[in-house]
């Protein structure tokens, strides 16, 4: 146990694996936060679509050579996930299927592209690592951490402030437009919000394991809780936990970040699931 | 001056007219059922009043100090996801949404309008309970007190007792009248039970192949004995 110990606070010296830990915190809350909502909406996958998009531009910036594909990749992300919230609503093509047809589109499409124009020799390494997240959290410099903080922070603020107004519009959007609240506003906040969360969380697991942070803690939480603030705020604290657990095992064990928080996650949704039949039982 | 009035009001989906010419005037403190046969276009009606969806023709006014916004409304059907985790308390207090207009937070007279809200419709047991686990009549309640804090002169109700045992619908009807006469709101009320209809109603609109509104005697007269509403008659 010392030994776990002192081998920590050895690693707890070198900035990167402080900043790991600060940035993964932010980005587990803030993905727990809206995953309330886009589970209840019925847009589980939505980050997973929304992922590949990003990986779809992150290959287009690869072969454009840009050197900061940040704005570029933020910009096509927070458009498709306008497009593809906005479906939901007066659906031609069904919500589900439109986040997979996008999905896999922007996946096959970013694949073939990077295959194409390909410059380094291990492309295979390069997708993998895109796909589920590499030691890219541990390479973050002061700039990155920065920015994470700064966009978590607003996406903190917004949802506490907006958090009645996300209820009314997730719980019932008819009578919540009937008393004039415009839903399809603080729908398009939804959306931007939930792209800008995914963008900044294919850092930390890579965009094939993000609906696992989107969902996990949402399910797990429901599962005992029952009231939308009670499932809310758990689902937030279990999204923190887990992501720290898992980022902490993996710089002990060396396991890969992204996959062992989403395995901390699918333990505490397996725990949880068990409270609940202990509960339901018990009454 | 009336609270609420429709002059040549025509209702349709994309160019296809469902409901023509459509007038009436509701004056504050009335309590008016909307009859018809199913996809006569009464819950097209209502929701045309609220602002949710265009009208073909006509005009809607709403007078009196009454703003669509504050009228409070129980739709026929709601899109509540089933496993929604939401207590009766999240629920009602969602009502007060146009109260608090742009603010974040409910202030205390919204929660305390809440609170008596809850104890009217005789929640105030199940006031921590999850929606989800209620039965039909009870989650019907939680919806008409959520309507309640919503209305301030008025509200809209599409068939509140449509799934309701005779015991519960009877209940319901009662718990509205006494809304209206107790708190003197405005009631309109799409309903199938003629006979709650007549009892309660002082004012009743049909709307099918003919448009009717008028009062009690008028719509048996010219609504009933003309056989617009089977099954309307024998009682
Ligand atoms: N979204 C829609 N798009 C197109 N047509 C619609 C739509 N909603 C309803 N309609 C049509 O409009 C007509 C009126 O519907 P409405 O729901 O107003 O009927 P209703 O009088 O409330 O019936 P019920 O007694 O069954 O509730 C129906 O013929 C229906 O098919
Ligand atoms: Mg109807």
């Amino acid at each position: 146990m010392t030994e776990i110990l002192s081998k920590l606070s050895l690693y707890l010296q070198y900035p990167f694996v402080r900043y790991a830990l600060i940035v993964g915190t932010l980005i587990a809350l803030c993905s727990s936060l809206l995953g309330v909502t886009l589970v209840l909406k019925r847009f589980s996958f939505i980050g997973d679509g929304l992922s590949h998009v990003a990986f779809g531009a992150m290959a287009i910036a690869a072969v454009l050579n840009l050197t900061n594909n940040m704005p570029l990749v933020l910009a096509v992300t927070v458009i498709c996930a306008v497009l593809l919230l906005r479906t939901g609503a007066n659906a031609k093509i069904k919500g589900d299927a439109a986040v997979a047809m996008i999905s896999v589109g922007a996946l096959a499409v970013g694949y073939l592209l990077m295959n194409i124009f390909a410059k380094s020799s291990n492309l295979s390494g390069d997708v993998c690592s895109t796909l589920f997240g590499s030691t890219s959290i541990l390479t973050l410099g002061k700039t990155d951490v920065i920015l994470c903080c700064a966009l978590s922070a607003a996406v903190i603020i917004i949802f506490i402030l907006f958090y009645n107004k996300i209820f009314c519009v997730t719980f019932d959007e008819t009578f919540a437009r009937s008393a004039g609240t415009k839903a399809g506003v603080y729908n398009l906040i939804i959306a931007v919000v939930t792209a800008v969360i995914i963008v900044l969380a294919m850092n930390l697991v890579g965009s094939l394991l993000i609906s696992a942070l989107v969902i996990f803690p949402a399910l797990s939480a429901m599962r005992v809780f029952k009231s939308f603030r009670s499932v809310t705020i758990c689902s937030a604290v279990l999204s923190v936990f887990c992501a720290l657990t898992g980022m902490l095992i993996s710089v002990l064990a060396g396991t890969p970040v992204g996959s062992t928080i989403v395995a901390v996650d699918i333990v505490t949704f397996a725990v949880f699931s068990v409270i609940s039949l202990i509960k339901r039982g018990a009454k | 001056m009336s609270v609420l009035s429709c002059r040549g009001v025509s209702l349709g989906y994309e160019g296809r007219i469902i409901a023509e010419n459509i007038n009436f005037d509701i004056e504050q403190g009335d309590y008016v059922c909307i009859t018809g046969e199913n996809g006569s276009g009464k819950s097209t009606l209502i929701k045309a009043i609220l602002g949710l969806l265009p009208h073909a023709a006509g005009t809607i006014t709403e007078g009196d100090g009454v703003k669509h916004t504050e009228i409070g409304y129980l739709p026929q059907q709601t899109d509540i996801q089933r496993d929604f985790p939401a207590s009766v308390w999240e629920i009602v207090l969602s009502g007060c949404q146009s109260r608090a207009g742009m603010r974040p937070f409910y202030n205390r007279e919204e929660k305390q309008t809440a609170e008596s809200n809850i104890e009217k419709t005789g929640l105030s047991a199940l006031k921590k309970r999850c929606y989800r686990e209620l039965s039909g009549g009870q989650q019907q309640r939680v919806l008409l007190a959520r309507a309640l804090c919503a209305a301030r002169k008025m509200i809209l109700l599409d068939e509140p007792a449509a799934a309701l045992d005779p015991m519960a619908s009877a209940e319901m009807y009662g718990l509205i009248n006494k809304i209206n006469k107790e708190d003197k709101i405005t009631v309109l009320m799409v309903s199938h039970d003629v006979a709650s209809a007549l009892k309660y109603a002082d004012k009743l609109l049909h709307i099918g192949e003919t448009v009717f509104f008028g009062n009690r005697d008028e719509y048996v007269k010219n609504v009933l004995s003309k056989g617009f509403m089977p099954g309307g008659g024998n009682d």
